[in-house]
């Protein structure tokens, strides 16, 4: 029962150009990417090959130069900032190398952060800090939520930062080198969560330098010099998969 | 976003820094304070000065020779126009809803008892209505009669601090003292008054303005001009109808001078004409401190405006990162207007207990009369408002402009 995959992400000659004149630089040369709901993309490459501008364009932080970007049938590329910043409400989450926690804030409050700019289902306050405790639970820091930034460890303030990602309930999840500033240890637990959430049919795109992170992933993508040098899967996750489309993205 | 939240972003962001925060806000404190204690203390002067005048007696009207310039030609001041004291009788006998009618002519003399001298003493020609009008009392003995006036007779009643310096503790009734060499008969001595309006009624005998004329009048000054007198007070009825007394006194004078109701040689004013005009010249003064104590204000907001600036600034990173998990620039710019709006209406609000607490010293320590007026509570917290919300709108608008990714990169 492979089910037939919903395209959550499409991409048709993707162009980013930084600069003009003699500075110009050509951060993407054409991409053309397709992911499906359910999956667990990796990217690699190397550095200055592309991967962040790429990822922060699929998140929306960014816009492309040139070429199309379809998220979930939606046709973003033309997008103003304040729609971008709807659909990055609505149905992203990001995580980033360096945690990006708000120092003056708790666990709990950072988590809760992206409840404040929901446009629609508002909850009352006592309902976001519900969820919000759910959703530490999940990540297992529940006993951290009164903590600052500043009390956590590295990999504490990845997790606190990928439930804060978790808690819209987004689409995908992206994620720019998650593991960057964390060591083995760590790094294996973070994975291990963003494992456990695909499995439960979250998809995640992930950029990597890591090849063992990378291992974890279903299919890995290549990129050399802003286009994509291979696309490959990797055949041991089959069980799962079938498995994770089964359950939809509940959460 | 929820107001509620953004309320209290701004305020946790705001007490992250308590110190810069007030010091941020002390230009709004002492330019709302400002507004309030200069307000207060131009309405308290002014209130001193209205009750002065008030003090002055009630109801009451002045009538005052309009000043003639001379002829077309330029010539010499004619006789013509001008306020005799014939004009006074007339008023006192033939207007209805008078209360009183006084003239006063003033003049400097010494005044002697036995071996006391006393110079410069104001010395007031008027008529028996004079208490009535000036609502003074006598204390001891009589003011002088309707006859006394009649016959200019040699009578003087003194003022207080008069009675007191030249007879201290001998009873000054029925002596005779000596005013510019004239002997004059003691008939009375005013009730304290003390000063209103500058004049020191205690310091001031009081005579028949008939004995003025005949005797302390050059003889051929009066011969020329008549029995003139520079102003003529009416006290009004209070029962009576003030516009009706002042028409039938304007027909009276104008019949008397065979002057047209277009051509008046004499002004006719009431105490409220004057107040009004002190208030309006005080009100003026008092616009003018107002707007002194507003450009502070705007000091105050570009104190804002500057911290703001630095604010985004330092906050770039945590903008970014907002945006990044859903903030419109909408929200940014909204948070940011939000604390500089804060900034300035703490700083109001802080600046309307020091305007209270200083209009409150100043009458305390300064001595001097301070009214706060609520409207200028009102005005400068408004001002306030509004400075924080305009100087707060580029700094926002910086925040709201930033671009995600840019700001993230941010160190
Ligand atoms: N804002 C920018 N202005 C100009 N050039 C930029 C900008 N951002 C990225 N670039 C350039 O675009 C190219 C791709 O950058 P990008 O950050 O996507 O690389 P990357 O693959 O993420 O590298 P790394 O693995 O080191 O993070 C680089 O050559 C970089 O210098
Ligand atoms: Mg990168």
């Amino acid at each position: 029962m492979m089910s037939e995959s919903v395209p959550i992400i499409q991409t048709v000659q993707l162009v980013k150009i930084y600069g003009s004149g003699e500075n110009q630089v050509v951060a993407l040369d054409g991409i053309d990417l397709t992911i499906d709901s359910g999956e667990f993309v990796a990217i690699m490459g190397p550095s200055g090959s592309g991967k962040s501008t790429l990822l922060n364009i699929l998140a929306c932080l960014d816009r492309p130069t040139r070429g199309q970007y379809i998220l979930a049938g939606e046709d973003v590329s033309g997008y103003k900032r304040a729609q971008l910043a709807e659909i990055r409400s609505r149905q992203l989450g990001f995580v980033f190398q360096s945690y990006n926690l708000l120092p003056r804030l708790t666990a709990l409050e950072n988590v809760l952060l992206p409840l404040l700019y929901r446009r629609e289902e508002r909850l009352s306050h006592t309902e976001r800090k519900e969820k919000a405790l759910a959703v530490l639970e999940s990540v297992g820091l529940a006993d951290r939520a009164h903590h600052y930034p500043n009390q956590l460890s590295g990999g504490q303030q990845q997790r606190v930062a990928i439930a804060r990602a978790l808690i819209n309930d987004p689409l995908l999840i992206l994620a720019d080198e998650p593991t960057g500033n964390l060591d083995s240890h760590a790094s294996e637990e973070i994975i291990q969560l963003l494992i456990n959430l695909n499995s439960r049919g979250r998809t995640i795109v992930m950029v990597t330098h890591e090849p063992d992170m990378a291992r974890h992933a279903r299919r890995v993508l290549m990129i050399r010099d802003g286009k994509l040098a291979s696309d490959r899967k990797n055949g041991h996750h089959r069980e799962t998969q079938s498995l994770a489309s089964g359950e939809g993205r509940s959460s | 976003m929820i107001f509620g939240e953004v309320l209290k972003i701004a305020w946790d962001s705001l007490m992250a820094n308590k110190l810069r925060s007030f010091l941020t806000m002390l230009g709004v404190i002492i330019g709302v304070a400002a507004v309030i204690v200069m307000v207060a203390i131009s309405a308290g002067t002014e209130a001193a000065i209205s009750e002065a005048i008030n003090g002055l007696g009630s109801n009451l009207v002045f009538i005052s020779s309009a000043f003639s310039r001379g002829g077309p030609t330029g010539g010499p001041q004619t006789m013509r126009g001008g306020l005799v004291y014939e004009d006074m009788t007339a008023i006192r006998e033939r207007i209805s809803g008078v209360a009183g009618v006084t003239v006063e002519q003033q003049t400097s003399v010494t005044v002697k008892y036995e071996n006391t001298s006393l110079e410069d003493v104001m010395m007031v020609g008027a008529t028996p209505d004079f208490p009535t009008v000036r609502d003074v009392r006598v204390e001891q003995g009589r003011f002088y009669n309707d006859t006394e006036l009649e016959r200019a007779s040699k009578v003087v009643v003194l003022g207080k601090t008069v009675a007191g310096e030249l007879f201290g503790e001998t009873d000054p009734i029925g002596q005779t003292v000596s005013v510019n060499s004239i002997k004059l008969t003691v008939i009375g001595v005013m009730a304290e008054k003390g000063l209103v309006a500058g004049v020191d009624f205690d310091q001031q005998i009081y005579v028949p303005i008939t004995l003025v004329f005949k005797k302390f009048m050059p003889a051929q000054f009066a011969r020329i001009m008549g029995d003139r007198v520079r102003q003529i007070i009416v006290s009004v009825d209070p029962d009576a109808d003030m516009d009706k007394v002042i028409e039938q006194i304007t027909l009276l004078l104008a019949n008397r001078h065979g002057v047209t109701l277009d051509s008046l040689d004499f002004t006719i004013r009431t105490q409220a004409d004057i107040i009004a005009t002190q208030e309006s010249t005080t009100e003026s003064f008092r616009t003018l401190l107002a707007w002194v104590a507003g450009v502070s204000l705007i000091v105050g907001g570009i104190g804002i405006m500057n911290i703001m600036l630095v604010s985004v600034t330092e906050r770039t990173r945590e903008i970014g990162l907002r945006q990044a998990v859903g903030a419109a620039p909408a929200d940014i710019q909204v948070q940011f207007l939000m604390e500089a709006l804060l900034l300035s209406l703490v700083g109001g609000l802080l600046g309307i207990l020091a305007g209270i607490g200083g209009a409150y010293l100043f009458e305390r320590l300064g001595g001097m009369r301070t009214v706060v007026l609520p409207y200028s509570i009102g005005f400068s917290f408004l001002s306030a408002a509004l400075v924080g919300v305009f100087f707060g709108f580029l700094p926002a608008k910086q925040a709201a402009d930033l671009d995600p990714i840019v700001a993230l990169r941010h160190e």
